[in-house]
């Protein structure tokens, strides 16, 4: 996945302008560096400058790179760009303020790619994301772009694609992990016209972007991907479903379905062949539920967002009734690679039953947090200590939560679990669309399950009734729990009403919404003991059960915690051991999580005290 | 400001465009107006009650009147952790108002939003989908200043 060798002695900048960096002034960054190049006509050869999509690395964003060197600047402001035409690209040298330093080594790295967070990915789907200008198709085409449809168009035929998606072993990187290819044959096979392709651009899990960096930076792999699978079922019409939320991927998806129109890509004879297709961009209106794909569709048809059952999938009966195949937006990014190199090529990288990679979003308590591209079957602990650099603070791993709301919480004694969709799913969680949330121990499980419990009982769509009454009641118990009002009985219970909601719920929400619970009383099943019987929460989270005392052998008195406190209510001398006001404190726990020197203590809290 | 028959209207020959149409509705008023989806029922072939479904269904349509800048802080769960509850209090004390009401000049809504996918920088707000990172109570009054 090699750029065009011209285009590697073309001296260019490349300016992230993603959500994250532009958020943090890229876009001024970018026009300063217009502005100031029209200064300097002495450069014979006047760079490019190009407004990148997201990196993933948008911790230290807005990031700045010059290529053919590849230097990689971070927290690029404004006002650096001075000093970056005049010193590196005029005298060719480096601004070392400006690079990365490597927090363990202590080295200076020229490049991002020389970072642990880069050199241990693989991208197939994330291969352009930084690279090109995602406005700009020529940048698109230099990298191999639509190379895959033209050689579709010319040598193959739909039910090669088939086979060879088949061969290539692409799962949906959605959440469910169906095969792609027999998806498309099941579409092909069908009977009914006219055709659609839906592309599921309604990434709605807390925690996970990787589906808005795609569509923003690399809008054209997901038009060819869904050209080549309408042209593999037979299909002539294509959905684009984007949540509302995602601004810059509306844009830019809106633009390159224009550009690819402009230059025959879409619409009429693609490409000079006799095959027609083209792709309309629907935005959501802001409910997970739509992610599912009957709801999606319904939503498509300008129905409230409701699935409904699946005897007859959507390959046979699916938008309007026809023929409908739909996959998530990482699966058709994947799409173009495996058409241009082959099955083979794709299917030598991951596990036995899941090929190529996967895209997870690595956030919560970790150094590293933005997207990460690995080889399926790489494990957790490669992913959050070798590429994440490990959990914030030094402290100390407890969960993983994987796949959204509906995936579950990964306990540190699974850290070496080589993941891949079914290693996830025997280890009661799923991959989801790969959204990682890293917990440390200042997390409390029981809390986490309400938090997620909490969530879904907001986008349930209470169409059918062990979802929208299962989530309740499963809400209000762990309500109880967190307050001190839990039974041991419960714990059963909860298991009784989760069984129950996976066997008779409607649609996937419903069915996976027990794995927050499910997972978290399978390997974190003292703490809901703890809450219950000794009516204490051990991460100090939940407010009715914990109150918190200053150790005044470890205090230092640095003030850090008298400083974080919302309600004024530590005290105490500089230097001097502190106190909590216990009539002030509201128990919100700022304190203990701010303490360096660990002298902040929880205790029970006495729930007779008021 | 146009009348919202012209925008429904536009949208009218498009299969399922109702809600592309409640887009363009909310984009011109805010909110969708009570007698633009009795409009909308007509113009789609639907009954009152099932645009009306569709108008409440979605988190982003709203129905009531609200404020020229919508401010949503997300809740999800990599901006719980990080704080989010410190900004809701500042964005509170600073407005003058609780979450889900309007300032009286009618300019400012609070909403709370689920996962806006930004979640490399959180906690995140969003005033009118301009997403602001890594907030925190210093700098809410900033922040604000830009609108007021």
């Amino acid at each position: 996945m090699t750029a065009n060798t011209d285009d590697h002695h073309r001296k260019t900048v490349l300016v992230c302008c993603g959500t994250g960096c532009t958020a943090n002034g890229a876009r001024d960054v970018f026009h300063a560096f217009q502005t100031k190049l029209k200064d300097h006509p002495e450069i014979d050869v006047q760079p490019v400058i190009k407004a990148t999509g997201c990196n993933g690395w948008c911790e230290k964003g807005p990031l700045v790179r010059i290529m053919p060197e590849d230097i990689t600047y971070c927290s690029v402001a404004a006002k650096d760009v001075d000093e970056i035409v005049e010193k590196t690209l005029l005298e060719k040298v480096l601004i070392k303020r400006l690079l990365y330093r490597d927090p363990i080594s202590k080295e200076q790295l020229t490049s991002h790619h020389m970072t642990d967070f880069y050199r241990k990915q693989y991208k197939i789907a994330l291969r352009n994301i930084g690279e090109i200008d995602p406005g700009q198709i020529d940048d698109y085409i230099e990298r191999r772009g639509y190379q895959a449809l033209t050689k579709a168009l010319q040598q193959m035929q739909g039910q090669e694609l088939i086979d060879t998606v088949k061969a290539a072993g692409l799962r949906g990187r959605g959440g469910g992990g169906f095969p792609t290819g027999r998806k498309w044959q099941a579409c092909r096979d069908a009977q009914g016209e006219p055709k659609y392709i839906i592309c599921n651009g309604d990434e709605g899990d807390p925690g996970a972007f990787m589906d808005r960096s795609i569509m923003e930076g690399d809008p054209h792999t997901v038009i060819e991907g869904m050209i080549l699978g309408a042209y593999a079922v037979g299909a002539s019409r294509g959905y684009i479903y984007v949540r509302d939320e995602y601004d810059l991927a509306v844009q830019n998806l809106g633009q390159a379905i224009k550009d690819a129109r402009a230059r025959g890509i879409l619409g009429e004879k693609i490409l000079g062949s006799e095959f027609s297709f083209d792709i309309e961009l629907v935005r959501g209106g802001g409910a997970f539920v739509c992610g599912e794909e009957t709801a999606l569709m319904a939503s498509i048809e300008g129905r409230t967002g409701e699935p409904r059952d699946k005897y007859v999938f959507p390959t046979e009966k699916g938008l309007w009734g026809k023929p409908t195949v739909i996959n998530n937006v990482e699966t058709w990014a994947n799409v173009p690679v495996i058409i241009l190199d082959g099955a083979e090529k794709f299917a030598a990288v991951g596990t036995e039953s899941s090929k190529g990679t996967k895209v997870f979003s690595l956030v919560g308590k970790v150094v590293n947090t933005g997207l990460v591209e690995v080889p399926m079957g790489t494990t957790l602990r490669e992913i959050i200590y070798e590429i994440g650099g490990g959990v914030l603070k030094k402290r100390a791993f407890k969960a993983v939560q994987t796949g959204g709301p509906s995936g579950g919480c990964i306990p540190a004694s699974l850290l070496d679990l080589p993941i891949d969709f079914d290693s996830l799913a025997a280890a009661g969680s799923m991959m989801g669309s790969g959204g990682l949330i890293v917990m440390d121990d200042h997390t409390c499980m029981v809390e986490v399950a309400r938090y997620y419990v909490n969530f879904l009982a907001g986008e349930s769509c209470g169409k059918c009734t062990p979802c929208r009454e299962g989530i309740r009641a499963l809400l209000e118990i762990l309500t109880g729990i967190c307050s001190g009002q839990g039974r041991m009985e419960d714990l059963q219970v909860m298991e009784d009403i989760c069984l129950t909601m996976q066997e008779a719920s409607l649609c996937a929400l419903g069915r996976t919404a027990p794995n927050p619970v499910l997972s978290t009383l399978r390997y974190f099943r003292d703490e809901y003991v703890e809450h219950i019987e000794n009516q204490f929460c051990p991460a100090g989270v939940c407010r009715d059960l914990t109150t918190f005392y200053i150790d005044p052998e470890k205090c230092t008195g640095c003030t850090l915690c008298a400083k974080h406190c919302s309600v004024n209510g530590i005290k105490g001398e500089k230097k001097q051991p502190h106190i909590i006001d216990e009539s002030l404190c509201i128990r919100c726990g700022e304190c203990y999580r701010v303490c360096t020197f660990d002298a902040i203590k929880l205790a029970r809290r006495d729930r007779n005290e008021n | 400001m146009s009348d919202y028959t012209t925008i429904i209207d536009s949208y009218k020959d498009k299969p399922g465009g109702i809600i592309e149409a409640y887009h363009a509705l909310q984009k011109e008023y805010n909110y969708i107006p009570e007698d633009a989806i009795t409009a909308a029922a007509e113009a789609f072939g639907m009954s009152p009650a099932q645009a009306y479904g569709v108008a409440t269904f979605y988190s982003y349509f709203k129905v009531g009147p609200r404020g020229r800048y919508i401010i949503r802080i997300c809740e999800s769960a990599p901006c719980h952790v990080a704080g989010a509850e410190e900004v809701v209090s500042a964005l509170e004390s600073e407005l003058g108002i609780k979450m889900g009401e309007t300032t009286a000049d009618g300019k400012f809504t609070l909403e709370f939003t689920e996962c806006v996918g930004q979640c490399q920088a959180t906690p995140i707000i969003t005033i009118n989908s301009k997403p602001y990172e890594d907030m925190s109570a210093e700098k809410i009054p900033a922040v604000l200043a830009e609108y007021k």
